[in-house]
């Protein structure tokens, strides 16, 4: 035993409190920045799944089927492997000799964007169908031009009827951003991970690691909670 | 692509397709009965069980499965009274950590399904069955259970899904099922396209297969219903 676990996890010079913190900022940022490019997908996804062309259609069926039927950890390992030979070919084409990698951080999100795109296209694409198409028929028929209807009346509404679901896919892209730590992304994972390592205390880290995960998974959904209610305040009597 | 390359791989991977399907099957079956146990526990009169029950369940869902696994791989260990008694023989293999894990993680989720499951049926139901003079085990037997199950099973079923994919994050404490033949085949050859492609087919493969089979289940179990359909 070397320090007692106050010790271990604060800030002094034998505790990992600093580390530890830094590691659930990246988490954090990790899951963001994946959800935020995962939004992305899932809106061009959604708009590809009720195109009118059979061949987008098709895309964005193939999409939503393969990510959402293949293991995240595998895409993360495509994207890891591949993006850097991907990387290497082209600089080496352009002249630049050598091996070429992607930073971790860039590969984690992503390969958690583009698997957290393929549930958002669904949760997108949900929330569109419950669209009332008579609002849209209706601000046609006011003389709204297709982008202001898209401002003014599709997307609020698809924004709302998404959100629950948004959430979910939300909690299960920051559980997610743990598998990171396998490309060496350091993370919360990773830290409790090499703070367990020279330690031997891994029961605390992994614990404290777990801990974490649970508190911000509480905090955030408390606060789409609290934005699923004010966005429903406008249809609510 | 290089035909010869991706058949060959594709063999390779096919080698941990029965770990793969092992680790789901039993721990989805362990899952199940902790699942059973667990919702029992938070709906039973006792109050510390609910709590117990409740904050088993939180925590199960609330934190990443990869967690849990290094959780119980590295840190059980760690208990020196633990390394004593009868389970440290089995719980020093990573297989049966795997299988812990994964059963703990999945019976957080399937309690939750089985709460969903049991509220959606129609308090009308019972009420009938109860005016018909059925009660206890018999009421739940003949009316709540099985329209629980009809209620539960397309749910339970995309969970089944999650845990074949689930078992891909076992390579990471060196279990060799097809992640792990996968990640060892790209690190040595470093065609990643070839054998993505082929790991990603087998396990579309197997979840297609467990989604026909759970819509067949489903099929044979609403046949009474079939006629509402069209």
């Amino acid at each position: 035993m070397n320090g007692v676990p106050f010790e271990l996890l604060g800030f002094g010079p034998v505790g990992w409190g600093q580390p530890l913190l830094w590691a659930t900022g990246m988490t954090l940022a990790a899951a963001v920045c994946g959800f935020a490019l995962g939004a992305g997908f899932g809106v061009c996804g959604a708009a590809c799944k009720l195109s009118r062309h059979g061949a987008l259609r098709f895309a964005g069926q193939v999409y939503t089927t393969v990510f959402r039927g293949i293991p995240e950890i595998l895409v993360v390992y495509l994207f890891y492997f591949g993006g850097s030979i991907a990387l290497t070919q082209v600089m080496n084409l352009g002249g630049l000799p050598g091996f070429y990698s992607l930073p971790s951080f860039v590969i984690g999100v992503l390969a958690i964007g583009i698997v957290s795109g393929a549930y958002q296209t669904e949760a997108f694409r949900a929330g569109f169908l419950r669209l009332d198409p008579g609002q849209i028929e209706a601000a046609a028929a006011c003389g709204m031009p297709p982008v202001l209807r898209l401002r003014r009346i599709v997307a609020p509404q698809t924004l709302r009827f998404a959100l629950p679901a948004l959430g979910n896919i939300w909690q299960s892209v920051l559980k997610e951003t743990s598998l990171l730590s396998v490309i060496g992304l350091t993370e919360l994972l990773r830290q409790a991970g090499i703070a367990a390592g020279s330690t031997r205390q891994p029961l605390l880290f992994y614990g404290t690691a777990a801990l974490m995960f649970l508190v911000i998974g509480k905090v955030t959904g408390l606060g789409l909670a609290r934005m699923e209610r004010r966005l429903a305040r406008p249809w609510s009597r | 692509m290089d035909w010869h390359f991706l058949l060959q791989t594709t063999r390779q991977l096919l080698s941990g397709v029965p770990l793969a399907l092992q680790l789901s099957a039993l721990s989805l079956t362990a899952g199940l009965v902790l699942a059973v146990l667990a919702h029992a526990a938070k709906v039973s009169g006792v109050a510390p069980l609910r709590w117990i029950a409740a904050a088993y369940i939180d925590l199960f869902r609330g934190t990443p499965l990869l967690v849990q696994i290094f959780f119980i791989y590295y840190g059980l260990g760690q208990i020196p009274a633990f390394r004593e008694s009868a389970l440290w023989p089995l719980l020093r293999e990573p297989y049966w950590c795997a299988v812990l894990a994964l059963a703990l993680n999945t019976s957080a989720y399937s309690a939750e399904i089985i709460r969903g499951a049991l509220a959606a049926v129609p308090p009308g139901e019972v009420e009938a069955a109860r005016a018909c003079g059925m009660s206890g085990f018999l009421l739940r037997r003949r009316i709540v259970w099985p329209i629980a199950l009809r209620h539960g099973l397309p749910v339970y079923g995309s969970e089944a899904i999650l845990m074949v994919k689930a078992t891909a994050l076992t390579s990471i404490i060196t279990l060799t099922e097809i992640t792990g033949i996968a990640h060892k085949l790209i690190a040595s050859t470093y065609r990643v396209i070839e054998i993505f492609v082929a790991a990603g087919a087998i396990y579309l493969a197997m979840t297609f297969l467990l989604t026909l089979a759970i819509g067949l289940a489903e099929r044979r179990l609403t046949a009474h219903l079939t006629h509402r359909r069209n």
